[in-house]
C-alpha cells in the first residue's frame, strides 16, 4: 500500500477517534477530499519542477506513533535554547510531554493546539482561524486533515511577551519510520510583541518525515519574530508549510536556518492585508553530503503602502542542491509597495547545484520592487589575502562564509539565538574560532 | 633571512619569473625597483605563496628552510608578510575581528594559547597609535569603502600587529597623500629592528625618502639587471627606466 492509501484509511480511524467538532470536522473532511484528488506533488507542477518527494515517499512510515515514549531533558538539552528563560512546548513523536514543557495560561495562551481544537472556551478562535491562512494545496490539506496536535498560542492585544517560546518536536526514531504532521496556531492581537523559535528534530537515523503547518495571524500593529532551525539528521525530511496573514502596520520577520536534513521544504507564505504592512523573509542555508534545501516564498501584496524584503543566501557543498523560488505578487491597488529580493548563493563543490528563480507578478503601476541573484564561488583573492596574514584555509573559508551569512545573521533579535546559531555554523563548517561578528 | 635561488616562476603558462638571485639578510632594508610589468608583484605573491603562481625552477629559502612547498598561512606562522598593492575588501568582517584571528590562528601554529582579551585590546590601543588610527575605523568592516590611503595604513597597522620578520611592502606608496606616506613610513622605521628585514617594491623614490634601502635592485623582464644602493634610485628617479632597457637589450 502507496502512502496516500495508507494515509486516506488511516483517516477514517482518526476521525472517529477525535472528538468530534463540527466545524474542525468539516474542515477535516474537506481537506483529506482535496488530499484525495490532489495527492502528493510531483515535478510536473511548477512549484515542485526542482524537488522531488519520489524517494522519501517510499518509506513505510507510521503515520500514528502508538508509544508513548519518554525522554530525559539532559539528553536534549542541546536542541534547546537553554541559557535563557523561555516558554517551551514540547512534543515526542507528536504527543505532548508535560514534563519537558513549560506553558501558560496567565494572560495569554501558551499550549496546546488539541486544548484548542477540543475545548468549548477555545470554539470561537478556532472557527476565526483555524485553517483560514493555509492555502488548499495537497500537503497543506494533508496536515490539515490530520491536524490534532501542535502549539496554540494566542496572545491577547497590548501584550509584550517578554520570554521567547519554543516550539521543539522531538522524533525518537523508536518505530522503524515515521511521519508526523504537526500543527501549530499563533494569533497575536493588536500592538502585541511576540518571539518564537521552532526546531523539529530527529534523535536516531531512521526516517522520519514531517509535513508542518503553521499559520500565523497578526493583528494591527502587532510585532512576530519567527526563527526555524532546520538541522536535523541526515535521514530526516522536513515540508514546512508556514502562511501569515498580516492586518494593518504589522510587522512579522521569519528566519529559517536551514543546516541540515536529508530533503527540506519550506513553503514560506505571507498575505498582506492592510496598509504600511512589514514582512521580512531571511534565510542561511549551509548544507553539504547529498541534502536538499527549497525555499519557495510567496509575498502577496494587496493593499498599498506595503513593503516586504526578503534576504537568502545559501551556501552549497558536496553533491547538495538548493532551491529558491521567490514569487511577489502586487495587487492593483497595492500602490506604493516595495518589495526587494534577494538571493546569493556560493557554490564550495563543483557537484553542488543552485536553482534559483525570482518570480514576480505586478499589477500596480506605482511601485519599487528589485530583485537579484547571484551565483559564485568564495573569493579567491580574499582568500590568500587571509591567508597570508595566517588564518589557515578551513578557517578562511569558515570566515568569508560568515561574512557573506552576515546581514542575515545581524537581523536575529535575540542574542543566545544567535550565538546558538554561530554556533551550529562553525560546527557545520568544522572550525572552532571564537567568531563574533 | 631570505635567500632567493635562480627563482622562475609562471601563471597559466606564462613565465613572469626568469631566474631571480636575492638575499635579504636580517637588519636590512631592500628596494626592488622597476617599469610595469617587470615581476615586482609577482615575485612579492609568490614570497607570500599564492597558489597561482608555479615555481618552476629554483628556490626560495627562508631562515634556512625552503619554503616553496608551503602554504601562505604557513609561510605568514614563520614571519612573512605581504602588505598588499590592493588589499582586498571583506565585508562583514570586523578590522579587530580579523586581527584577533590571524593573531590567534598564528599563535596556535606555534602552540600557544589565545592571546588574553585584555593583552589583544592593549595591543591593538598601541598599534593604532602608532598608525594614527582612529578607534572606529576598527570596528569597520574590513577595507570596505576605505579610502586608497585608509586601506594602506590599515596594512601597516596589520604588520605592526603581527610584527613579522620579513615585510614585504607591494607598492605601499601609491595612492597615498603625503601626509598619509610619512604615517606609514614612520610606522615602518619604528618597527623596524637588527632582527627583521623590509622589501619596499616600488615604482618612484619618492617612498625612499622616508624608508631609506641599503640596496636597491631593478627588476625588469623578470629578471634583477642592476643592483645597488640608495644613490641607484635617484639615478632611476632622473632618468628613468629607458637606459637600463637598452644595456639589457644591447
Amino acid at each position: 500500500m502507496d502512502l496516500k492509501e495508507k494515509l486516506l484509511s488511516s483517516f477514517l480511524v482518526f476521525e472517529n477517534q477525535v472528538d468530534i467538532d463540527t466545524y474542525v470536522h468539516d474542515v477535516r473532511n474537506d481537506a483529506i477530499k482535496i488530499f484525495e484528488e490532489k495527492g502528493f506533488p510531483t515535478k510536473k507542477e511548477e512549484a515542485w519542477k526542482y524537488t522531488s518527494l519520489n524517494k522519501i515517499l517510499k518509506e513505510d512510515y507510521s503515520v500514528f506513533p502508538q508509544q508513548e515514549n519518554a525522554i530525559e531533558y539532559k539528553d536534549i538539552k542541546k536542541y534547546f535554547i537553554h541559557d535563557i528563560d523561555t516558554y517551551k512546548i514540547v512534543f515526542i513523536d507528536g504527543k505532548y510531554s508535560s514534563h519537558l514543557s513549560q506553558t501558560t495560561h496567565d494572560g495569554m495562551d501558551v499550549c496546546l493546539m488539541s486544548s484548542a481544537l477540543t475545548k468549548p472556551k477555545y470554539r470561537i478562535l478556532i472557527e476565526n482561524y483555524f485553517n483560514k491562512a493555509a492555502t488548499k494545496d495537497s500537503l497543506s490539506s494533508l496536515n490539515t486533515a490530520f491536524s490534532s496536535e501542535g502549539a496554540y498560542i494566542h496572545i491577547p492585544k497590548n501584550k509584550m511577551v517578554e520570554k521567547p517560546i519554543q516550539i521543539l518536536h522531538f522524533s525518537t526514531g523508536n518505530e522503524s519510520a515515521t511521519m508526523l504532521q504537526p500543527r501549530n496556531l499563533i494569533v497575536v492581537d493588536e500592538n502585541s510583541h511576540v518571539q518564537i523559535i521552532e526546531r523539529h528534530q530527529s534523535l536516531n537515523d531512521n526516517p522520519v518525515l514531517t509535513n508542518s503547518v503553521t499559520e500565523i495571524f497578526t493583528n494591527k500593529r502587532a510585532i512576530v519574530d519567527y526563527y526555524k532551525i532546520q538541522n536535523d539528521n541526515s535521514n530526516a525530511s522536513l515540508i514546512d508549510n508556514t502562511f501569515i496573514k498580516q492586518k494593518k502596520e504589522s510587522v512579522a520577520s521569519v528566519h529559517t536556518f536551514a543546516f541540515g536534513g536529508k530533503l527540506t521544504r519550506n513553503n514560506l507564505n505571507f498575505f498582506q492585508e492592510g496598509e504600511r504592512i512589514d514582512s521580512i523573509l531571511k534565510g542561511v542555508t549551509i548544507i553539504g553530503e547529498k541534502q536538499h534545501v527549497d525555499h519557495n516564498t510567496l509575498v502577496h501584496h494587496i493593499e498599498p503602502n506595503c513593503e516586504s524584503h526578503q534576504d537568502y543566501k545559501g551556501i552549497f557543498g558536496e553533491n547538495s542542491t538548493g532551491v529558491f523560488n521567490g514569487k511577489i505578487i502586487v495587487e492593483k491597488e497595492a500602490q506604493k509597495t516595495n518589495a526587494f529580493q534577494a538571493n546569493n548563493n556560493i557554490l564550495i563543490s563543483d557537484k553542488a547545484t543552485i536553482n534559483t528563480k525570482p518570480q514576480l507578478e505586478i499589477f500596480a503601476d506605482d511601485v519599487k520592487c528589485s530583485h537579484g541573484c547571484t551565483i559564485g564561488q568564495l573569493d579567491e583573492s580574499a582568500m590568500f589575502y587571509m591567508r597570508s596574514r595566517g588564518i589557515p584555509e578551513k578557517e578562511a573559508k569558515a570566515l568569508l562564509m560568515y561574512a557573506f551569512s552576515n546581514n542575515v545573521l545581524s537581523s536575529v533579535k535575540i542574542p543566545e539565538m544567535k550565538q546558538r546559531i554561530t554556533k551550529i555554523i562553525a560546527n557545520t563548517l568544522g572550525v572552532n574560532i571564537g567568531f563574533d561578528l | 633571512m631570505l635567500k632567493i635561488d635562480n627563482l622562475h616562476a609562471s601563471v597559466e603558462d606564462k613565465t613572469i619569473l626568469q631566474g631571480i638571485n636575492l638575499e635579504v639578510k636580517a637588519g636590512e632594508v631592500h628596494a626592488i625597483m622597476g617599469p610595469n610589468g617587470s615581476g615586482k608583484s609577482t615575485l612579492a605573491s609568490v614570497i607570500a605563496g599564492k597558489e597561482e603562481y608555479e615555481v618552476t625552477k629554483g628556490n626560495i629559502e627562508f631562515n634556512g628552510e625552503d619554503i616553496d612547498e608551503l602554504a601562505a598561512e604557513e609561510r605568514a606562522h614563520k614571519g612573512v608578510f605581504l602588505s598588499f598593492q590592493y588589499p582586498v575588501e571583506i565585508p562583514g568582517v570586523s578590522v579587530t575581528n580579523f586581527m584577533k584571528t590571524a593573531i590567534n590562528e598564528t599563535r596556535k601554529a606555534k602552540g600557544l594559547e589565545d592571546m588574553p582579551a585584555k593583552d589583544m585590546l592593549k595591543l591593538i590601543r598601541e598599534k593604532s597609535e602608532l598608525l594614527e588610527i582612529d578607534r572606529k575605523f576598527l570596528s569597520r568592516s574590513l577595507n570596505e569603502g576605505f579610502s586608497g590611503g585608509e586601506k594602506k595604513r590599515n596594512e601597516i597597522f596589520q604588520m605592526a600587529m603581527l610584527e613579522p620578520k620579513l615585510a614585504i611592502l607591494d607598492e605601499t606608496d601609491s595612492g597615498l597623500d603625503i601626509d598619509a606616506l610619512r604615517i606609514v613610513a614612520n610606522g615602518v622605521n619604528k618597527l623596524k629592528s637588527k632582527d627583521n628585514a623590509v622589501v619596499v617594491i616600488t615604482h618612484y623614490q619618492r617612498l625612499l625618502d622616508y624608508i631609506v634601502p641599503d640596496f636597491v635592485h631593478v627588476l625588469y623582464n623578470g629578471k634583477i639587471v642592476k643592483s645597488g644602493t640608495k644613490e641607484l634610485a635617484h639615478e632611476l628617479e632622473e632618468k628613468g627606466y629607458d637606459w637600463i632597457k637598452e644595456e639589457v637589450n644591447a
